[in-house]
């Protein structure tokens, strides 16, 4: 890396004692170039084994990578922790400004310890780090008045970022997220219950600075022929017109759209929550991460008359995906827009991740059904399919629960089925609630085998839609492919570029890009690199208890159509089976 | 020419302006951007897109004690780096805050109305337009 490049600066901050300091660390970023592979090295070194997750000694990572500030489309941070949810690696994406606000600091990760004896949030800017009170933002109801208030206290407008817990963060459910400039998540695997452990509520962070470039000629052509590629290319494009939720419509006819529950993959009635139908309708404007052309985020407007008076309307932007349309649209069987946003809406006030909340309102709304659990255990609030009145009360009440049920609830499904039943149709895997793709044997074997248990880990739904559908596969081969993708998506979160941009971000172009800032490796080194991260990350994994045979699959998934047919007990246990072999 | 905000409500916030502009050092970052794009009070209200406007009468040289900034013909101002004790004047006095600092240089990034932001745009937020007299202003 350049020698003067603040990237090797790691920021510590202890919470407990209220100080901080700066370590240089290019051992690390020249090892492992930033994000993801430094993360996990950071994790390994600062989270005592065995720890529980929201111990002082447990700590919050972020990092961002030698691209971040650079090239367009490095939009992303990396954070890392051990998970409340799943007992393993916790490591959630965000974008927004969070990682060029990170950079341009003068950091290339941070790492955050101990316990604050009050509400806090840190004020990062100029290389200082205060501590201000945060005692008067704790236990509001909609965590976005936080944000508010903290962007009106802080300096930095346009170049800073502000993270920020709602109320499930505070209640440390294993699920809550951090949220990053109102409508992006560090979503998955419950970042925001450590920062509610630590009585953190959030984080502003802001600076501005030059970050020097080995060829200025080749950097400019270099850059300008990824621009470029960014704002021609038809995938990017598809990601800014419809966005992501135009998968809603080609999912549902192809039977992999989980619906009730997974009881079914497609349903009839979808057409007023499709990407196309939403953006016509309620569709208000888009908006990108910093350095990011693509603009991939959608905000609807959702207009609302009070009762009291109709000439005056509620109106609130909501931010949409097709993972938001999927968990709390069909799969708790919503399919009106307007209930569906207002659903996510209170979901954004609490902050929790929203696939997450989805399957397990979905399960509930299963177990309540088959009478499996009381009116009692429900605080009263009786549900049914598609009910988003009932619904936007559990959320309310999950993130602040006061019945044994409702607690277990904030724990995950797989924690409450293990202690109410219903294991069978708890869509979980490893711990962590499924994503929206009910394509075949190779998604649920790449939600089973991702270090994450995320369906981006390594893309299995992707395998299934062009590969299994209309050829044979073995299960061996298919893990293969999987582990193949996942050693490269290592690469890709650790310079750090958004996984939108996975294919403009080749390993050649990668290895281009990074030489410009000072990093050589060629494209087969580099696979070597995202190979031993996604070792590290087994390392860490197996270190704290995780073991491929203690896997547990819900039969749901054996039961529901899906468009392969392929999706057998043999295929995922031969698969299982094979992949164990290989890591231990 | 002239840079001139089109349209702000296109603006997506992705800031590659910004980068655009801060790249004509040659070098990544952001330290010498001169323009701003900023949320219009949280992103769900859209942003602001912070340009200078090339007064005729520009409150920022007017202030300049030692005369590093001077208005150019038809509109605008130039600096020059070596007279700037980095006082900080212009930045307070242009109301739109369209004077950015560099903070490791303690002198104001000056927009010299290149347009090279918004060949980076692309919303179609910017453009440079050819002012009342036809002028293409000397970038220095």
């Amino acid at each position: 890396m350049m020698p003067n490049d603040t990237l090797s600066k790691v920021l510590y901050i202890d919470l407990t004692k209220k100080k901080f300091e700066v370590k240089y660390r290019r051992d690390l970023f020249e090892k492992y170039l930033g994000g993801t592979g430094v993360a996990t090295q950071l994790l390994l070194e600062e989270c005592p084994e065995g720890i529980d997750a929201f111990a002082p000694e447990s700590p919050i990572i972020f990092a961002v990578g030698p691209l971040t500030g650079a090239f367009p489309l490095a939009s992303k941070t990396c954070a890392m922790f051990k998970s409340p949810h799943t007992g393993d690696i916790g490591e959630s994406h965000a974008g927004g400004r969070s990682a060029i606000a990170i950079r341009m600091a003068g950091y290339g990760a941070i790492v955050i310890k101990g316990k604050s004896e009050i509400p806090v949030y840190l004020s990062i800017t100029k290389g200082k780090v205060e501590f201000k009170n945060a005692t008067t933002l704790w236990g509001m109801k909609d965590g976005s008045i936080a944000a508010r208030v903290m962007r009106q206290n802080e300096g930095g407008e346009g170049l800073r970022a502000i993270f920020r817990i709602g109320m499930a963060g505070e209640n440390m459910s294993t699920f809550a997220n951090v949220t990053t400039e109102t409508y992006r998540h560090f979503g998955r695997l419950g970042l925001g219950a450590i920062f509610g452990s630590k009585f953190l509520k959030g984080i502003v962070i802001s600076g501005k600075q030059a970050i020097e470039v080995t060829n200025k000629k080749e950097y400019k052509n270099l850059y300008d022929e990824i621009y470029n590629t960014a704002t021609e290319s038809p995938v990017m494009k598809k990601y800014h017109d419809v966005g992501t939720a135009i998968n809603i419509k080609s999912l549902n006819s192809m039977k992999a759209l989980p619906v009730k529950n997974l009881q079914k993959s497609s349903i009839e009635e979808i057409k007023h929550v499709t990407g196309e139908d939403i953006a016509k309708n309620h569709l208000a404007r888009r908006i990108g991460c910093a350095h990011c052309p693509v603009a991939c985020i959608h905000l609807a407007y959702l207009r609302e008359p009070y009762e009291d008076d109709p000439y005056f309307f509620k109106t609130t932007p909501v931010c949409y995906d097709f993972e938001l349309i999927y968990s709390l649209g069909t799969m708790v069987g919503i399919t009106e827009a307007k209930p569906l946003l207002k659903l996510i809406d209170i979901v954004e006030q609490v902050g929790v991740d929203a696939m997450s909340m989805g399957v397990i309102l979905s399960w509930i709304t299963e177990m309540y059904e088959r009478k499996n659990i009381t009116l009692e255990d429900l605080n009263g609030i009786s549900v049914n399919w598609g009910d988003e009145d009932a619904y936007i009360k559990l959320v309310k009440n999950i993130a602040k629960p006061n019945t044994d049920f409702l607690k277990a609830c904030a724990k995950g499904v797989s924690y409450a089925s293990s202690k109410y039943g219903g294991k069978e149709f708890a869509m979980s895997f490893g711990k962590n609630e499924m994503a929206g793709y009910h394509t075949g044997p190779a998604g649920y074997l790449g939600f089973l085998l991702g270090a994450r248990h995320s369906h981006l880990d390594n893309g299995g739904y992707s395998v299934d839609q062009k590969e299994l559908v209309n050829t044979e596969l073995t299960p061996q081969t298919v893990v293969d492919k999987l582990l193949d993708e996942e050693a490269i998506r290592q690469i890709l979160s650790s310079i750090a570029v958004c996984f939108f941009a996975r294919g403009i971000y080749n390993l050649e172009l990668v290895s281009k890009a990074i030489k410009l800032l000072g990093f050589e490796y060629d494209e087969k080194q580099l696979h070597e690199i995202g190979r031993q991260i996604h070792l590290n990350k087994y390392k860490f994994k197996m270190r704290e208890g995780f073991r491929i045979e203690k896997l547990e699959v819900p039969e749901r998934i054996y039961e529901t159509e899906d468009p392969t047919g392929k999706i057998t007990k043999e295929f995922i246990k031969t698969g299982l089976d094979y992949a164990q072999n290989l890591i231990n | 020419m002239k840079l001139a905000v089109k349209d702000a409500m296109r603006c997506v916030g992705c800031q590659s302006c910004m980068f655009a502009c801060s790249r004509r050092s040659g070098n990544a970052g952001l330290a010498n951007t001169c323009i701003g794009v900023k949320s219009a009070g949280g992103i769900s209200k859209g942003y602001n897109v912070i340009v200078c406007r090339s007064c005729e009468n520009p409150p920022c040289a007017a202030v300049c004690p030692t005369g590093a900034l001077t208005p150019k013909e038809g509109g605008g101002v130039r600096l020059k780096s070596s007279k700037c004790i980095g006082c900080g004047l212009c930045k307070d006095a242009c109301v739109i805050g369209a004077v950015f600092w560099n903070d490791k240089d303690n002198k104001p990034a000056i927009c010299i109305q290149c347009g090279i932001c918004a060949n980076y745009c692309p919303y179609d937020v910017l453009e440079l337009q050819k002012d009342k007299k036809g002028v293409s202003h000397d970038a220095e």
